[in-house]
């Protein structure tokens, strides 16, 4: 996908929210968008079941505006999280310009995590990318659990954070966390177009 | 070498305020008048106060009021680097020249010259001829001369000779002015106050205040209109309330989206201007290293950014290419090393093309004969020394006996010699054996000056791995021959290539060849070929009469290896001469028959019935008389002619 259109004076950045089932995917993109002027953002589109949970994936289209002369916008993805939407995930995967990985801090979805993380590396694979070259954070959710249900950023940094990229402890439904994750990625991404930019 | 103006950096773009009007009217009267007025104008301030737009501004400003003026503005690093290049190149005379015809020198960024005292010394020498002929001289440091460390006293006296002036940082009405100036250049409309309260901010230099401008455009283009002075100082953290990026945020009281869009915004516009600083480099650093840069400065003349890393990448592979392609000719064509092709990654074809003509005009040199292998050479007693040598050199190549000089007289296999030892040496992976005769040398070489090639000759036989030359006397008086000559052995022998020649006579006693040659000639081992003894004599009978009957009979043999002869070829004529009787007569070869031949003892059978009445010359139909000359085997018996005659 090119992320810089220096005909139409365009740059377009992919991002995609990826982790297991139920760790606030969903819940990072309500936030921004309830934060983004109305002008700004497009409609949010959310296909999800009766009990709330996403079916096919949400999409949130944000117009930043005239930067440095090119009209920029971002447009985020959350996958589903259960396991047997792998297809879908493969699609919305498809030419992702960064990637942030939603974890659930809750102790006992740790396995999920890892599960969530290796399904990641292995859909990346599958369309030619190297999950090192890819911009990449992660994100701790649910930081705002009681403490003894939860792991500390830290632990979870140990079990997580192979290749120590930026990680965020967050708690999505306050807003905790969301936008420095958000800027984070954005920053990465941002860092990679003079590299990837045609010649 | 030097880098182009770039017409952006205008004076009417310069704003300017008490705190660098001295500068910027100095500038404006050198510009105006170069030469006359402030030489050297010696400009200095922090970073990012603008020398390098007042450098630039005069340059364009003197080159507008009279476009014939040559211009010339270059970094310090670029001035380094070319001066580097220059030396490298041998052209270190050339590159001090290289400023006559420049009317203004421009050179930014000269605190680099800390400790770099050769560079000084050029400056010095740069910056007083250009006094001395009244051109204008213009430097810019981040600090005046006599805070330079370690900088030349003649340097600084020469500086403090004209004018020096500092550029201050902007006080608020400056900043206020820049602010304007720039927002008005980029098209956005923002309230005086707004821009008022960003020039508040007492900022250190213009492209921090500009760095605030970008957030604030950044940010004016997701809230229009909805701008105030206090969220402007927010925005810009130009108070310190920034909240701590792990405290929990509360909906509402900052704008998170709008940081967003300013942090996209900043890191967009820094990766933006990055591809411009990363091909500025690229530029300065291949330019100084001779290259041309034609394919990095032509994006840097738009605004389009470009894929600086990629670019750069190709570039230099390219450059790599090429630096290979160098290489290669040098060892080539050492003369057409230096070709302007090898300088230009636009070019990279036509090198290759370069050094592909080269290589095709530089044939591997002559290696051994075919005909001559050194299984065949027989060797015992008296050539068993020589031979001997010649199996020790083909083994140790150029460590056991080097130069190794056959010597003897004409046809005892010197020849035969030679070529198998070139074999033997050619046998070795990699090797690549020279193996000629003097005659083919002198040939070879009057060709290639004929051609104006000599330096491909050259590196023709000094690419050998081993240098066999036979018959080393025929060069005597041709002194060119034995000039390259001597040159080739001396660079073969330091690299330890094996050389190996042939002459007829001891080195000592070699006419006509230089006492240079002879006396390297003769530091190696002579061997000698001595006339065949009959143990040799008779190998040779047996070998050849094989090779032509299938079969040996061991009387003739014998018979044949008894005559005494003083060289092989005779021996071998002998044994052509006496089995080409034979195939004419329709019957092997015997003894009798020799001895007939040879000694002319008449054979009975053949006298009693003479069959042919002929002139009775007969020649002999093997061949292998090389020049082809009739050779009269048997004499007509003469009492026949005479009866015949008389009846």
């Amino acid at each position: 996908m090119s992320l810089v259109n220096f005909t139409t004076r365009e740059i377009t950045c992919k991002i995609v929210y990826y982790g297991p089932g139920r760790s606030g995917k969903t819940t990072n993109l309500q936030y921004i968008y309830g934060r983004v002027p109305e002008e700004r953002r497009g409609r949010m589109v959310s296909l999800a079941t009766q009990t709330d949970r996403t079916l096919f994936f949400d999409f949130l289209p944000l117009e930043l505006g005239s930067i440095s002369g090119f009209a920029t916008r971002f447009q985020l993805y959350t996958v589903p999280g259960q396991v047997y939407y792998n297809a879908t995930r493969k699609l919305v995967l498809q030419g992702a310009d960064g990637v942030v990985f939603v974890g659930d801090s809750q102790a006992r979805q740790l396995d999920e995590n890892l599960e969530s993380l290796q399904n990641l590396q292995a859909n990346l694979l599958e369309h030619g990318i190297d999950v090192r070259e890819v911009p990449y954070v992660l994100q701790y959710n649910k930081q705002d659990l009681p403490r003894d249900l939860i792991l500390t950023p830290q632990e979870l940094d140990d079990q997580l954070n192979f290749r120590a990229v930026p990680s965020y402890g967050a708690a999505a439904v306050t807003g905790q966390g969301v936008f420095e994750t958000l800027r984070a990625v954005s920053e990465r991404v941002l860092r990679k177009l003079s590299e990837g930019a045609p010649a | 070498m030097t880098a182009e103006l770039n017409p952006r950096f205008t004076f009417d773009g310069f704003v300017a305020g008490p705190s660098n009007r001295l500068a910027v009217t100095a500038a404006r009267t050198v510009a105006e008048s170069p030469g006359t007025a402030y030489n050297p104008l010696f400009i200095y301030s922090a970073s990012g106060l603008g020398k390098t737009h007042l450098l630039m501004a005069m340059g364009t400003h003197a080159r507008s009021l009279s476009p014939t003026l040559s211009v010339a503005y270059l970094t310090l690093e670029e001035f380094v680097e070319a001066f580097h290049a220059a030396v490298a190149a041998g052209q270190g005379e050339a590159f001090g020249r290289r400023f006559d015809a420049v009317d203004i020198v421009l050179i930014d960024d000269v605190q680099f010259l800390t400790t770099r005292l050769e560079t000084q010394a050029e400056l010095l020498r740069l910056v007083t001829q250009q006094l001395e002929a009244g051109h204008q001289v213009v430097l810019s440091s981040d600090r005046p001369p006599q805070e330079i460390e370690q900088l030349d006293e003649r340097l600084i006296s020469r500086f403090a000779g004209g004018l020096v002036v500092d550029i201050g940082p902007p006080e608020f009405e400056t900043r206020l002015a820049i602010l304007q100036r720039k927002a008005e250049e980029r098209g956005v409309d923002f309230e005086r106050a707004i821009l008022s309260a960003v020039a508040a901010f007492e900022a250190r230099n213009v492209r921090e205040l500009l760095g605030l401008l970008n957030r604030l455009i950044a940010f004016q283009a997701v809230n229009e209109g909805a701008l105030t002075t206090d969220g402007v100082r927010t925005l810009l953290g130009l108070e310190e309330t920034a909240r701590p990026a792990e405290a929990p945020a509360v909906a509402g009281t900052t704008d998170e989206f709008a940081q967003f869009v300013s942090t996209v915004g900043a890191a967009l516009a820094q990766q933006m201007d990055s591809w411009r600083r990363r091909l500025h480099e690229a530029r300065a650093y291949w330019e100084g290293r001779g290259y041309r840069v034609q394919r990095i400065t032509g994006p840097l003349e738009q605004d389009t950014p470009v894929g600086a890393e990629l670019l750069i990448k190709r570039f230099e592979e390219d450059v790599e290419r090429l630096q290979a392609l160098e290489q290669e000719m040098t060892l080539l064509e050492p003369a057409r090393a230096g070709d302007p092709v090898f300088r230009d990654p636009d070019r990279v074809a036509e090198a290759e093309a370069l050094v592909h003509a080269a290589k095709e005009g530089l044939a591997p040199p002559p290696g051994p004969s075919a005909a001559w292998a050194f299984e065949d050479f027989v060797g015992t007693g008296s050539n068993q020394l020589a031979l001997t040598a010649a199996r020790a050199v083909a083994e140790h190549p150029g460590t056991m006996y080097n130069p190794l000089v056959v010597i003897g007289p004409t046809g005892l296999g010197k020849t035969h010699l030679l070529h198998g030892i070139g074999h033997a040496l050619s046998a070795a992976p990699g090797s690549l054996v020279a193996c000629l005769s003097a005659q083919d040398f002198l040939d070879d070489l009057v060709q290639a000056m004929e051609r104006h090639r000599v330096d491909a000759w050259r590196s023709r036989y000094r690419r050998a791995t081993a240098f066999l030359l036979d018959d080393i006397h025929l060069l005597a008086h041709k002194e060119q021959s034995q000039e390259e000559l001597f040159h080739l052995f001396n660079a073969l022998l330091d690299s330890q290539r094996q050389l190996v020649f042939t002459a007829n006579v001891p080195p000592r006693q070699l006419e006509g060849i230089d006492d240079r040659l002879v006396t390297r000639l003769g530091g190696g081992l002579v061997a000698e070929l001595q006339p065949p003894d009959r143990e040799l004599r008779l190998a040779v009978v047996t070998r050849e009469l094989k090779s032509r009957q299938g079969e040996v009979d061991p009387d003739l043999a014998a018979y044949l290896a008894d005559r005494p002869a003083t060289s092989l070829r005779t021996v071998t004529g002998t044994v052509q001469r006496v089995v080409g009787e034979a195939e004419l007569q329709g019957g092997p070869p015997s003894v009798a028959q020799a001895r007939a031949l040879l000694e002319g003892t008449p054979e009975p059978a053949r006298r009693a019935t003479p069959r042919l009445r002929t002139s009775g010359i007969v020649v002999s139909p093997s061949g292998g008389v090389r020049s082809r000359e009739k050779v009269v085997w048997r004499w007509p018996n003469i009492t026949d002619r005479i009866i015949e005659d008389v009846g």
